[in-house]
């Protein structure tokens, strides 16, 4: 007997593992290589490849190369025709524009119209698809007020006037409109495909249809994806990439070990290898539109409040110290609020204008907080609380600020590091002295950055204020003569700046690991990451 | 035995009822929504979406609309991940992280026995030491540093096998083994122990003096003795390992069921963590179940003893 219930225990066990076996779907993207095959990690999940819901760059990165809009970016992030056959009719008050829809179909052989834009737009803008990027849409002629249940659907800016014929009506006339259009949220969408699918559009490669230079020809959830060439695409000659293999890892030694094994043609250096690849020509910086600064907590206390105790912290600060012995990411001095990616007219960098530097000067430092102090009738700084996430990285920032303050100024830092979640919340209801924030640009004009240290912004989490900072950025948001709202725009820069509303630390950046046979990548610095379009296999052995 | 088994199984369903409920409201005290850019979007969408959720209502309300959906097998829609159902996630990456987890159990327990036998039958000697330093290794070692480290060096270095990803029977073999470490070193150090002891026993002499060979007085009667701790540990540590390692499977890049036991909790995705939560505690009480039937089996004292309560 006990021989038996051996044997059947043994055979029970074998059956369990060869029925868990069959159901694990194993197996690769990687089918045959025709020398223009792209092997790539990426380090999550897209949530969603619903363009009107979708908000993060991994989806983005999808959608930018599967789908195609009025416009999209080149590789120097610069809007070039797409859809639009041809550059659009423009009204004189810069209000109304009139697009012409390029002769182009879908992966299922039906013509591009102007209705899917229209569709699209209006879909993102109806309250019951609660949007989470629908103020990028804000700028249509009532389009807040149909997404806020004041206007009709009929009346909001966008109109498709015949199927190859798009009038737009803005609310007010900006000079980054088009720079916009290359926006996810702005692609177009048909309408039978998203009633056919309902709730489960775009949750499978299947359940969407392509206009872009790729479709997504294979998605297996939480493990990989595939691209394919589009043999649709109204520009396929100059697509050179074949196959695109993607596959999901959030490890960065694996991603490194991947590289290594020549699984990934790319993969993200952490800090912890760049020693390995100090000098090594594979490596090279990833330019994000990403601004990281300390803000102070103005509030109640008397303390931060005081100007000169502000510029003291920024003062005390030694960046380059951080930038390359803490961060060990590529990232680059700061030289102002608005990042350097930013164009200011459609042919010159905002930051080739107007720079600013911030000196690293314990002396000085040490004698504005002392006359600060006095201002407020202080005779010693208190302890101050700087806000920060728990993740290693954070940490590791964290406490070289702590060290800088107590050296430099001779202030104690109390460091409290809590979950994402909290961090957030602990900022809105303003439960710290001091916390990192860090903003990216989400389209391409100076005011996607200084409209958010109005006082009146949930994303002000230290609540500087300044009356006439946000006179001058209420008045730029709306001001039609783009020549004086530039200079509005410099000037709201500018008080911010002087006062120390919040302390400059970095431009972030990242590093990235390729192999020298990838040709043309070009990266972007707003919404999606990179552009597949350009890319070719060149030399690979 | 039928009115034992059907108690048993009552109980099960009130502790399965009471985590469930337990879980519920402990997670709604976390801070923060599910919402990805919180501060970004606008206050009528961030209405609109909680209101999408359910999440509007007072929190009985809540609850009781979840119990009646998860008695009709429904686990709902993930929060975060766009509206895919709870139940396709688990569907897909628990066949993953069970593989990779039976198999690490298989390599452990087989590992471990030998160990623990071999260490009981020469207790004081050399292999006895190099036994327990194994198991002290096994605990102390977390498993990021065992898994990184063959992947960088069985992978990367030697390139045996893949560094990750799951691709094929190959992509199982090194985070089985990272995780079978643990395995290993529970099971030796339960079956030195009880084989320490089980070789003074009695009724080991009796079998000796009735002149069976050696081989079979191990194998029949200490090391059958020697299993019942193990098999008591084995089954929790079981469910432990089956349903997924966050740590194993993203230092592997395997698409497995471990994360979302950690990744729902930061991102606020109640549905997931609900989901994970009935799971998980559904299948490690049906296994203490099944291990105490299993009791009955190698000790047959257990089997009659629960007969006659």
């Amino acid at each position: 007997m006990s021989k038996g219930f051996k044997l059947s225990s043994v055979f029970a066990v074998l059956l369990a593992l060869s029925l868990v076996l069959s159901a694990c779907n194993f197996g690769s993207n990687s089918g045959s290589d025709d020398g223009q095959t792209l092997n790539l990690i990426e380090l999550q999940e897209p949530p969603s490849l619903d363009s009107a819901k979708a908000t993060d760059s991994v989806s983005f990165t999808i959608l930018d190369n599967v789908l195609e809009g009025l416009y999209r970016a080149d590789g120097k992030d610069q809007p070039v025709l797409a859809m639009a056959a041809e550059e659009p009719k423009v009204s004189d008050d810069q209000k109304t524009w009139t697009f012409k829809i390029r002769d182009a179909k879908w992966s299922d052989g039906k013509p591009v119209t102007a209705k899917d834009f229209e569709y699209s737009w209006k879909r993102v803008l109806d309250p019951k698809t609660a949007s989470e990027y629908v103020q990028m849409m804000y700028v249509l002629e009532n389009a807040e007020e149909y997404n806020t249940g004041k206007a009709k659907v009929e009346d909001v800016g966008v109109k498709a006037l015949d199927d190859k014929t798009l009038e737009v009506k803005l609310k007010t006339a900006i000079p980054y409109f088009k720079a916009l259009l290359t926006f996810p949220t702005f692609l177009p969408q048909r309408q039978d495909i998203v009633e056919k699918y309902g709730d489960k559009y775009a949750l499978e490669a299947k359940n969407m249809v392509y206009n872009g230079a790729f479709v997504l020809s294979d998605w297996k959830h939480e493990k990989s994806f595939q691209y394919k060439k589009n043999d649709l695409y109204w520009d396929k000659a100059n697509v050179k990439l074949n196959t695109v293999n993607v596959n999901i890892v959030k490890d960065s030694a694996q991603a490194i070990n991947l590289y290594e094994t020549g699984k990934t043609d790319f993969a993200y250096l952490g800090a912890e290898f760049l020693d390995k690849y100090k000098s090594s020509k594979e490596k090279f910086v990833i330019e994000e539109s990403s601004v990281w600064y300390l803000e102070f907590n103005q509030r109640e206390k008397e303390f931060f409040k005081n100007q000169k105790i502000r510029q003291a912290f920024s003062l005390a600060i030694d960046r380059q110290k951080l930038i390359d012995s803490v961060l060990k990411n590529g990232s680059t001095l700061p030289s102002g609020f608005v990042h350097s990616a930013i164009y200011a007219t459609p042919d010159k960098k905002y930051r080739d204008i107007v720079k600013y530097d911030f000196p690293f000067d314990p002396a000085k430092a040490k004698q504005l907080l002392a006359e600060g102090l006095k201002e407020i009738g202080m005779d010693k700084a208190p302890t101050v609380e700087l806000l920060t996430d728990d993740t290693t990285k954070a940490k590791r920032q964290a406490e070289f600020f702590k060290e800088q303050f107590r050296v430099n100024l001779g202030v104690n830092v109390e460091i409290a590091s809590v979950t994402f979640k909290e961090r957030l919340n602990r900022g809105k209801n303003g439960k710290f002295d001091i916390v990192i924030g860090g903003w990216s640009a989400d389209y391409n004009d100076p005011l996607t950055y200084l409209t958010i240290m109005k006082s009146d912004e949930s994303y002000n989490r230290g609540k500087w204020k300044n009356d006439e900072y946000d006179k001058l950025i209420r008045a730029a948001t709306v001001n039609e003569n783009y020549e004086e709202r530039l200079e509005q725009l410099k000037q709201a820069e500018k008080i911010l700046m002087d006062e120390t509303g919040i302390a400059m630390l970095y431009f972030r950046n990242q590093l990235g690991l390729k192999k020298d046979y990838v040709k043309n990548w070009p990266w972007r610095v707003i919404g999606a990451q990179y552009s597949l379009k350009e890319v070719s296999i060149e030399g690979k052995k | 035995m039928l009115r034992y088994t059907l108690k048993r199984l009552g109980y099960m369903v009130v502790t399965l009822w009471l985590i469930i409920t337990i879980t519920f409201f402990i997670m709604h005290l976390l801070p923060g929504t599910p919402l990805k850019n919180e501060e970004k979007i606008p206050p009528q969408v961030r209405e609109q979406i909680l209101e999408q959720y359910g999440l509007k209502d007072p929190l009985p309300v809540q609850y009781v609309k979840f119990m009646g959906n998860l008695l009709q097998g429904d686990l709902g829609k993930s929060m975060t991940l766009d509206g895919r159902n709870v139940a396709d996630f688990i569907v897909e990456g628990f066949p993953v992280s069970a593989f990779v987890g039976s198999q690490a159990v298989i390599f452990g327990t087989l590992i471990g026995l030998l160990l623990g036998t071999i260490a009981g039958l020469n207790r004081g000697k050399l292999v006895d030491n190099a036994a327990i330093i194994v198991a002290v290794l096994g605990v102390s070692v977390p498993s990021f540093v065992m898994g990184g480290f063959l992947s960088y060096f069985v992978g990367v270095k030697l390139q045996w096998l893949p560094t990750g990803l799951w691709e094929s029977y190959e992509s199982s073999i090194l985070p089985s083994l990272a995780l079978s470490f643990g395995v290993i070193a529970q099971i030796s150090r339960y079956v030195r122990t009880e084989m320490v002891e089980v070789l003074d026993q009695d009724y080991m002499k009796t079998a000796k003096a009735k002149g069976l060979n050696r081989s079979t007085v191990i194998i029949r009667h200490a090391l059958r003795n020697a299993l019942i701790p193990a098999v008591t540990v084995l089954g929790p540590l079981a469910v432990n390992i089956i349903t997924g390692s966050l740590v194993i499977e993203q230092i592997f890049a395997l698409p497995g069921l471990g994360k979302f036991f950690v990744q729902s909790i930061q991102q606020n995705d109640y549905t997931m963590i609900m989901g994970v939560t009935v799971f998980y505690s559904a299948l490690i009480i049906i296994v203490i179940f099944l291990v105490d039937l299993l009791y009955g089996l190698i000790d047959p004292r257990i089997r009659i003893s629960g007969a006659k309560e």
